[in-house]
């Protein structure tokens, strides 16, 4: 029989909403968290063991790619919260797939059935905030929100025209659905596939030059600021974007960034040798940037880390670097990888990386999740600071085994995921 | 020996084995200058030009430089690449035809790199984008260093489209690891980002570069490669930037010309300095021949020798 209260027994349980880092008891019970404290001794309740495991609320992503409907070749809603629950994650915010696009409620409502029969954890799905994302006409914002979208934003695809971009903030604040824009202005990106930089030119490949982030995200700052409405950066990859971030911030503009774990570990050179693998959007860039955006997001000022999920096929990525598809397949390592090679260094702290991937993205997303309150569902992710792994994307969940980490060790696996109070990830294994 | 196993580019390319590569074609000059243009160093070998994007000259280069071996060749043309088949599955076929080594030309950088990864046979880029062209660059050293004897402490100015040759690094760097000091003359639309950390001086006229210059090496400057939008027009390019007479009288009164092929007189340069600059781009073409002999041949047997051979 199965108790229907856990006690979750003497882990170091880092719950920044509640600006804990502490060993504590955490109680569930009924699929909510019944409370947190010291030496607990609930009746009749199912003890798991946390000595030495890190309890943290359940991972959130903001910017997750499941590819259902319409590229079932990359991803299913079922192999890809399966790969997120591998990854510590409890909540995804899945976009839209390039020819089966969130600009009516149909696929939202496909989406939301699909995840209720075959997802092991929650998907929130993300609407556009245009028509087909071409960047002209508004998307229905208010059936979308109405059908379950819980935020907008047209992928890679940036709304080019400022007009437009300044309608649909209006638009969307109506409904109050949060804004997500991935701040890359086509122009100056056209026909880039990496950085531009030394890199760049010597591999003899088209550049995508760090202005064509940082005068998009400029742009988006001045339009929050003109419709006072917040807008999320999805995500970030520059240096002088966080500086423009601290301006924002400083004049009290609600705009808030994410920024993904390749970005924050690797450069440009990445890409030397034509790794397909290093290929993504936006690209990897200098160390300079690098290194701004790990002290940025030390500081909060990159409040947000997703991973950009994006899985794609073998034959996607064989191709030539130009041709090759952008993407990495990030779910499952996102969170031993930060915690290697960005916590154990000691160049962020351990809380501040669990707010950047809990309480900070739900957030954003406007969900009551991640964080470890009483009387919050009970999505909570156990962790095992000390076992190393390598990883090896043949052992992935995900249909995705596009990696530039293949080969790493890293501490700091997930081995317990529940969601809602139920055991996903139990043991290192998942709990079908 | 070389030691490598492939030739994708010069910037991983050792002193030695350019020094090497440039010695081999030496002693195959001798070969073309016979009656009988013909040596049986690589009889029953067999090689693939796999070609992506036409080249009359690269192509008829190596073609010649294969017979001139006795090596059979396979020439494919871009018309049969077109058929939607990757890359690498077509070499996998070749090799598995039994295709010693694969010369490929492509639209794309990095393409030979990565198509080297995932077959045995040796690869030879002939060009990739604007990646390296590492023959070329080689031929024109080559060419250099039979014309003034000597590559190292000369002044090699590098002027026209920089940004989309392929040759123009691979000139950089080859030049560079021979001794001799390069510097790059272009609009800035047509020098790339960072170009000046590969250890070149970039100036933005041709006066600048050329001034006291050794050697000239133009790239071909057209529309072509989005220049339409990266340029004003062919004319003002012209008017700035063109080797002509009076740009070429501030180099040193010796100075060779050379020119990668596919002149655009009037454009790059002007048509009396194309006329003077043929002589040595003769040189060029019929040195492209032993070069790409003593590359063949080099990856193909090793360093057995070229003297004992036929």
């Amino acid at each position: 029989m199965k108790a229907s209260s856990l006690l979750l027994r003497g882990g170091r349980v880092i719950d920044p909403a509640n600006g804990l880092d502490a060993v504590r008891d955490v109680l569930i019970s009924s699929g909510v968290i019944a409370g947190v404290g010291e030496n607990m001794k609930p009746e009749g309740a199912e003890i798991l063991d946390c000595a030495g495991k890190l309890v943290l609320p359940g991972l959130v992503d903001t910017n997750v790619h499941l590819n259902e409907p319409g590229r079932e070749d990359r991803e299913t809603i079922a192999t890809g919260t399966r790969a997120a629950a591998r990854g510590g994650y409890t909540a995804v915010a899945c976009r839209s797939t390039e020819n089966m696009v969130m600009d009516n409620q149909t696929v939202v409502q496909f989406i939301r059935s699909r995840a209720e029969r075959d997802a092991v954890v929650r998907v929130f799905p993300v609407g556009t905030l245009t028509r087909a994302m071409a960047g002209e006409a508004l998307a229905e914002i208010g059936e979308l929100t109405a059908a379950g979208a819980l935020a907008v934003c047209d992928d890679i695809h940036p709304v080019a025209d400022a007009a437009v971009m300044r309608r649909v903030i209006g638009y969307a604040k109506m409904f109050n659905i949060p804004v997500l824009s991935f701040p890359e202005d086509p122009e100056l990106a056209a026909g880039g596939v990496m950085h531009e930089g030394p890199v760049s030119t010597r591999l003899g490949l088209e550049g995508i030059p760090a202005v064509a982030e940082e005068v998009f995200a400029a742009r988006e700052i001045i339009l929050s600021a003109a419709l006072d409405y917040p807008i999320h950066l999805s995500p970030v990859s520059c240096a002088d974007t966080v500086e423009l971030l601290r301006y924002a911030r400083s004049r009290g503009v609600a705009v808030t960034a994410e920024v993904t774990p390749h970005n924050l570990l690797l450069t440009d050179e990445a890409c030397a040798d034509y790794d397909t693998n290093a290929k993504v959007s936006p690209p990897l860039r200098s160390t300079a940037d690098r290194e701004a955006l790990v002290a940025a997001l030390a500081d909060g000022t990159l409040e947000v880390v997703a991973s950009d999920h994006s899985p794609c096929t073998t034959a996607e990525k064989l191709a030539e670097f130009d041709r090759a598809a952008c993407g990495i397949s990030g779910l499952e390592t996102a969170f031993p990888l930060l915690f290697t090679e960005l916590v154990l260094p000691g160049r962020v702290p351990a809380g501040r990386l669990v707010d950047a991937m809990s309480r900070a993205p739900a957030r954003v997303l406007g969900l009551a999740l991640g964080a470890l309150t009483e009387g919050y569902p009970a999505d909570v992710t156990i962790i095992d600071p000390e076992t190393p792994r390598t990883v090896d994307p043949r052992d992935f969940d995900s249909k995705g085994r596009n990696t530039p980490f293949a080969g790493r060790t890293l501490r700091g696996w997930p081995c317990d995921v529940l969601v809602g109070g139920r055991f996903v990830l139990r043991g290192g294994e998942l709990n079908d | 020996m070389l030691t490598t196993r492939n030739l994708l580019g010069i910037r991983e390319l050792d002193v030695k084995d350019i020094e090497l590569i440039l010695d081999t074609a030496e002693r195959f000059r001798e070969v073309s200058s016979r009656r009988v243009k013909k040596t049986p160093a690589l009889r029953g070998r067999i090689v693939a030009n796999l070609f992506y994007t036409p080249s009359i000259r690269t192509r008829i280069s190596f073609e010649r430089a294969c017979k001139a071996l006795s090596a059979d060749l396979i020439n494919i043309s871009s018309a049969q690449t077109s058929l939607g088949e990757t890359l690498t599955d077509i070499a996998r076929t070749l090799q598995a035809m039994g295709v010693d080594i694969l010369v490929v030309r492509h639209r794309l950088a990095g393409a030979p790199v990565q198509l080297a990864r995932s077959i045995s046979a040796r690869v030879i880029n002939a060009g990739d984008g604007a990646h390296e062209h590492p023959t070329q660059a080689l031929v024109d050293a080559f060419t250099i260093r039979r014309i003034k004897g000597r590559l190292e402490g000369l002044k090699v100015a590098l002027l026209g489209d920089i940004r989309h040759s392929p040759t123009a690094k691979s000139n950089l760097y080859c030049l560079k690891k021979l001794g001799a000091r390069v510097v790059v003359g272009a609009p800035s639309p047509l020098v790339p980002e960072g170009l000046e950390e590969l250890g070149c001086k970039v100036y933005h006229t041709t006066e600048e570069a050329v001034d006291g210059a050794d050697v000239v090496i133009l790239t071909r400057v057209s529309l072509d490669y989005g220049n339409d939008k990266l340029l004003p027009s062919l004319r003002e390019f012209s008017r700035f930037f063109s080797l002509n007479t009076e740009r070429l009288a501030l180099a040193k009164p010796d100075v060779t010309v050379l020119h990668g092929g596919r002149i655009n007189r009037g454009v790059e340069i002007s048509a009396e300095v194309a006329e003077r600059a043929w002589q040595s781009m003769m040189k060029e073409v019929s040195a492209g021949i032993v070069v790409r002999m003593a590359v063949l041949y080099l990856l193909t047997v090793g360093g057995k020798g070229a003297d004992n051979e036929g």
